[in-house]
């Protein structure tokens, strides 16, 4: 397909913000977020305790699970990322390099 | 950047220069931002002068890369301070406690070496956490369980250094009972390996963990004599099934013969998964003012009222669950003999809980009342404390407070008293409950929980609090097992027998061991003998305030 095309259908199609996120990149950062925070924010609030505060933070205004958030920034999971929130602790380098959470807020900015 | 202290600016800048010839500029962070992300996200110093934090941190990716840094450690005699994966929040996470310590954060060291299924063990470094040996076993296939702690994000080697525990079988669930074999990279630089590890080309390294001559593994343990880079656990073959039930009694005297009649099943191994005891009434107690401090009084006439209560509100005073794990009639069996060891206690009743097959689904395991006690890491532990409709606003971090006390009624119901008098004197207001659990095979620990702030003054009270709850527990001979960092000195000091002579023996077991100190000053109340004097905190019994206390003002 023409990349043209492709860049079209990708406007089109629902949630997508298009251009430039390649596969990989999102790939690397849903693998990040896998690892480093779907235990606390996956789906299921009973025990996720992250989906869990979000739920009773934003109550029906937004999504508690971050990955259905269409609000992100790169910036602000980066800023939580590095300063942690209430319970969540800040983490560390070794943990999220700078590469990760760039992929990260990638990901999650993604919609 | 920060200077450690003790040591020259000029010495500590040339041992950075070696620090990132050793092992790359990019794993030595001197930066304030980079550096900061290893202070406690839970410290009960948050902001204060008095916050441990650290210089710098050394991230090194083999016991090697160890060995160079702890070698040029101790040619500078700089303070070092290794974290497996620094998670085990609420007991001090990634932060040193002695201010200055360079933290020698071994989170990239994360391989699994071995896991042997027919064997049913692993070697692991320590950054590898339970979620990644959960993992591994499930990519696997492997059909060997792992027991883990609370939060999944945890290294099996810090838990287990740290005397941490899990919820499923004995002796899987007490995490250093079930560690067989360590390396550890000595102040020295120095490598050895402990039990048959000290064996070349043994095979069984970690299958028998006594080695020859005496067994030195718990010095590495709750200490500060060397890092450990290496170390052996035993796994649990999956089981087959699980089953779980509750055994409820009515009457607030039954607590004897219930708790009696489960330790005698737990030291002839019928039971041997971890128990505790929690009370139905304690809702109504919650409730009813008047019951409470009945409860709390506990006359005849007080007990009398609080049984008939029990009884028109058809609500047991006291339960108890009991897990068996292993082939269906195994734990059937063990379920009917349960029923018959507790018959003969008026109006017990017993209450099947969860019956599962295996192997399940990670996403059925998740399903289930309480993964954890299905060797499956979580974070569902951070619920407490975390932003809910009961408490809207959230803390910042938890701290535990958790005395070893004897397995009997009477022991629960003394401990109860004692600790919430302290509670109620001094305008506490906790986060857990005061009942006990059996995290250990022959004793009960009894687990108090305290919000941790970014308000300075509310977390100076409840230093304050946990302090004389030390204090007070020591009184009567009940010991913390494990403590928050900021809290080392004074509840290694209540072990203060012949005055103090067990500390005095690790204090020159560590001067022959680490002779220049560098290693986790501080750490479980052992400090250097550089440090000693300056830093060891007055008894506990004599403390005025908690600005006496040593291991925080270097």
């Amino acid at each position: 397909m023409h990349r043209l095309t492709l860049l079209l259908v990708a406007m089109l199609l629902p949630g997508s913000s298009v251009l430039a996120q390649d596969a990989p990149a999102l790939a690397h950062g849903k693998a990040v977020y896998d690892l480093w925070c779907a235990p606390c924010h996956a789906p299921g609030p009973r025990k996720h305790p992250g989906t869990a505060a979000l739920q009773v933070l934003y109550k029906d205004e937004k999504p508690a699970v971050l990955e259905e958030r269409l609000d992100l920034t790169p910036e602000l999971v980066s800023f939580y990322v590095r300063n942690g929130v209430s319970i969540m602790p800040f983490f560390r380098k070794t943990e999220i390099s700078d590469k990760d959470l760039e992929a990260l807020g990638a990901y999650l900015a993604r919609r | 950047m920060r200077y450690p202290p003790g040591v020259s600016q000029e010495d500590f800048e040339q041992a950075v220069q070696e620090f990132r010839s050793a092992i790359g500029d990019e794993w030595v962070f001197t930066e304030e931002a980079d550096v900061d992300l290893y202070r406690d996200a839970y410290s009960p110093m948050w902001g204060e002068e008095e916050e441990k934090v650290p210089s710098i941190a050394l991230a090194p990716q083999s016991a090697e890369e160890v060995q160079a840094l702890v070698r040029i450690c101790n040619q500078y005699r700089i303070p070092v301070y290794p974290v497996s994966t620094g998670r085990n929040l609420g007991y001090g996470g990634s932060a040193p406690v002695l201010t200055g310590s360079v933290v020698l954060d071994l989170k990239r060291m994360n391989r699994i070496i071995e896991v042997n299924e027919d064997n049913a063990y692993a070697l692991v470094e320590p950054g590898v956490s339970y979620f990644d040996l959960y993992r591994y076993i499930q990519e696997k296939g492997l059909k060997l369980w792992i027991d883990c702690p609370d939060p999944g994000w945890g290294s099996l080697i810090g838990n287990a250094l740290d005397h941490g525990c899990g919820y499923t079988t004995n002796p899987y669930r007490d995490h250093f009972e079930a560690h067989c074999g360590m390396e550890v990279v000595l102040a020295s630089g120095e490598v050895v390996r402990t039990g048959m590890g000290a064996l070349p080309n043994s095979e069984t390294w970690q299958q028998f963990r006594w080695g020859f001559g005496p067994w030195l593994d718990g010095l590495f343990a709750q200490s500060n004599f060397g890092v450990v880079t290496k170390m052996g656990f035993w796994l649990l073959p999956a089981p087959d099934a699980y089953r779980s039930g509750s055994v409820q009694v009515m009457g607030y005297n039954d607590i004897h013969e219930l708790v009696k009649v489960t330790a005698k099943m737990m030291y002839s191994g019928v039971l041997n998964a971890g128990t505790g005891l929690q009370s139905p009434m304690q809702f109504a107690m919650a409730r009813n003012p008047d019951l409470q401090e009945r409860y709390e009084r506990a006359n005849e006439e007080d007990i009398r009222i609080l049984d008939e209560h029990a009884v028109a509100n058809n609500t047991p005073f006291w339960s108890s669950q009991f897990k068996f794990y292993g082939p269906p009639a195994i734990i059937d069996a063990s379920w009917e003999y349960t029923r018959q060891q507790f018959s003969h206690i008026p109006g017990v009743r017993f209450v099947e809980q969860e019956y599962l097959h295996f192997p399940m689904t990670h996403e059925a395991l998740m399903e289930t009342q309480d993964e954890n006690h299905l060797g499956v890491p979580s974070l569902s532990v951070f619920q407490l404390g975390a932003r809910s409709n009961f408490n809207p606003t959230g803390a910042n971090g938890h701290l535990g407070f958790s005395p070893v006390i004897p397995m009997n009624g009477t022991a629960v119901l003394q401990s109860q008293k004692v600790l919430a008098k302290v509670l109620r004197d001094m305008g506490a207001t906790t986060v857990f409950n005061v009942f006990p659990q059996s995290y250990h095979q022959r004793t009960f620990v009894i687990l108090l929980g305290f919000s941790i702030t970014r308000d300075i003054e509310a977390n100076r009270k409840t230093r304050a609090i946990y302090r004389e709850l030390v204090r007070v527990a020591a009184e009567h001979g009940w010991g913390e097992y494990r403590t928050h960092t900021a809290f080392m000195d004074d509840c290694a000091q209540a072990y203060s027998f012949n005055d103090n002579a067990l500390l005095k023996l690790q204090q020159t077991l560590k001067d022959a061991i680490d002779p220049n100190g560098i290693i986790s000053a501080g750490r479980y109340g052992i400090w250097p003998k550089h440090l000693r004097e300056e830093q060891a905190p007055v008894p506990v019994a004599a403390q005025g305030n908690e600005n006496t206390n040593g291991g925080n003002n270097a």
